[in-house]
């Protein structure tokens, strides 16, 4: 075989698609692993980001995203594996003003004002934007002379997102950036995000939400117990798990009475509901109601939440997979 | 897999060493430290007061600078140990951890701190010897002089204390317990009481505390009183017993992350 090995499965086609020729991926992880004593945070993740891309690396808590994130950001070291930041190492990508991020909370000095902490940052580099340029790029231009212990956590969030723009970075990282924010703190947030990316900015983004990820990223990354389990578009992944889910109720029903059923993905039987994914719910629905004394019979079509839970949940012991 | 290799042409990499220096920093940690209200009445207010009831009662104006010079070290090092401690509030707001996602150094951040406790350390001394100027104490004008600035620069030795403290302790507890602890220490190195008033075991054990070093140099050109070898000695050894604590423990913090 000489031409690159298919991907095993269609949403993960990007991981294995090599780096187009003269470019450096942004991010570049190989088989990276963590773990914490016996605590395995981080099972073998394989990604690469291209330059340009947003992408947003979605998953359960726990699934170690801040785990891959702090690694990412030299906070620590992965316990095998191969990792790289703009082709350097993490700490090497941070030192040169290529990487920065945008953490969940803390790491502010609440007795500074917005525009001294970001003054305060910008001095730590050889070489920044002007204060005054990230200050209006994150909009918070207007509260500048504001403590950062007077500031909403919208404008916090925004501060750390003003201070992570002043090395003018190729790779911006935001863990889980809009947690604790209102409605409009976060739509704030999100807009200024998204005028930076259209600057050609490659963005990785920790989320748990999924219209977050859905309005906000070119990809998502799906991740779940350490591990990447869809790779792609918010539509390659809802295709990744497309169909129909067909719920009926059917007394006394055990799994081998369901065997013969036709169009079944995926089968669950809790009590008397009987749960099926079906890629063609029209055959199950008809088998069902004739073959079966099955009543209530539902047929709904599957979201990216669907996907989300799907793809993310571990499978249970009563489930048949087909 | 070969394609897992980076290509390695877009290195050039622009790490510009930079000095240990960074102004910027030290004024805005100055600032910081200005703002916060009850570190300046600890450093600054108190000393002030205890000297307004224990030094303008006395009899002499010797007597009078003696107590002055006492309370300048006793604020220089309280103000001093605060400064560094407060390293202890950033680990544990975060900043410490935003600041590995900068170029900054960690001996920048450690000598800003120094610099930083110099600052702050010089205000108390100052205004203690303001206030004494104005009340009554009077000295040899080399006293003033030598006397302010080893108070001062002596004080140094508690911000390399507040500085092991703040990276071993987790959090804003920090300060509570050097508080403290800065009362026994000023108690047993004679800047609250003349030590001769102490107890003869006493009197033995407390040459050997922090503070007695700093407080028999600051006051030496008054009292020409005391054993300077003594006192330098003691003040070379703390500094070296609280450095070296502050390096390890930093060591062992930025290793954890």
């Amino acid at each position: 075989m000489d031409t690159t090995t298919a991907a095993p499965t269609a949403g993960r086609l990007r991981t294995s698609v090599p780096a187009a020729a003269g470019t450096v991926p942004a991010l570049h992880l190989a088989g990276v692993t963590k773990h914490f004593g016996a605590v395995q945070a981080v099972d073998g993740i394989d990604l690469v980001v291209q330059p340009g891309e947003v992408v947003a690396f979605l998953g359960p808590n726990g699934a170690g995203k801040t785990t891959t994130i702090d690694m990412v950001l030299g906070l620590s070291q992965p316990s095998s594996g191969e990792l790289s930041v703009c082709g350097t190492t993490p700490r090497g990508a941070v030192a040169n003003g290529w990487v920065s991020a945008v953490m969940q909370s803390g790491g502010l000095l609440k007795d500074l004002s917005v525009a001294e902490t970001v003054e305060l940052t910008a001095s730590l580099f050889a070489r920044t934007q002007p204060v005054d340029v990230v200050l209006q790029r994150a909009g918070i231009a207007d509260i500048a002379d504001r403590r950062v212990a007077k500031c909403s956590g919208g404008q916090q969030q925004r501060l750390r997102f003003a201070m992570a723009l002043l090395p003018d970075p190729r790779l911006l990282v935001l863990d889980e950036p809009t947690t604790g924010m209102d409605v409009e703190g976060r739509r704030a947030f999100w807009a200024a995000i998204r005028d930076d990316a259209r600057r050609g900015r490659t963005v990785l983004f920790a989320t748990h939400y999924l219209e977050e990820a859905d309005a906000y990223a070119d990809r998502i990354v799906l991740v779940a117990g350490g591990r990447v389990v869809a790779d792609g578009t918010a539509a390659e992944i809802k295709a990744r798990s497309a169909g129909r889910t067909v719920r009926a109720t059917l007394p006394g029903v055990r799994l081998s009475d369901l065997a013969a059923m036709p169009g079944v993905d995926e089968l669950d039987v809790h009590g008397e509901t009987v749960l099926v994914q079906a890629h063609d719910s029209d055959a199950v629905a008809r088998w069902l109601l004739t073959r079966t004394s099955a009543r209530d019979l539902e047929v709904t079509s599957r979201g990216l939440e669907d996907a989300f839970i799907s793809l993310t949940s571990t499978p249970s012991t009563d489930e048949v997979t087909r | 897999m070969s394609t897992l290799t980076p290509a390695s042409t877009d290195t050039a990499e622009v790490v510009v060493p930079r000095s240990p220096l960074n102004p910027t920093y030290l004024r805005l940690d100055v600032r910081r430290v200005l703002r916060n209200r009850r570190t300046l009445i600890f450093t600054i207010v108190m000393p002030v007061v205890f000297y307004v009831i224990f030094g303008v009662g006395q009899e002499d104006a010797a007597s009078r600078a003696y107590v002055m010079i006492s309370l300048g070290v006793y604020g220089a090092m309280v103000a001093a140990t605060s400064v560094g401690a407060s390293v202890a509030v950033e680990r544990a707001s975060g900043w410490s951890r935003q600041l590995r996602l900068t170029p900054l150094r960690p001996a920048t951040y450690v000598v800003t701190k120094v610099l930083a406790a110099a600052t702050i350390a010089l205000l108390p001394v100052a205004v203690e010897f303001l206030v004494g100027a104005v009340s009554g104490a009077r000295m040899p004008a080399q006293a003033w002089v030598l006397g302010g600035v080893v108070a001062w620069l002596g004080s140094l030795v508690f911000a390399a204390l507040g500085l092991a403290v703040g990276y071993l302790l987790p959090s804003e507890n920090a300060m509570q317990v050097l508080g403290a602890a800065m009362s026994v220490l000023a108690v047993l190195g004679g800047l609250f009481v003349p030590l001769f008033l102490f107890p003869h075991l006493l009197q033995q054990i407390a040459q050997f505390t922090p503070a007695y070093g700093v407080g028999l140099l600051a006051r030496y050109p008054l009292t020409h009183d005391g054993s300077v070898l003594g006192g330098v000695v003691n003040v070379v050894a703390w500094a070296v017993v609280f450095s070296v604590a502050a390096a390890l423990l930093f060591r062992r913090d930025t290793q954890r992350v």
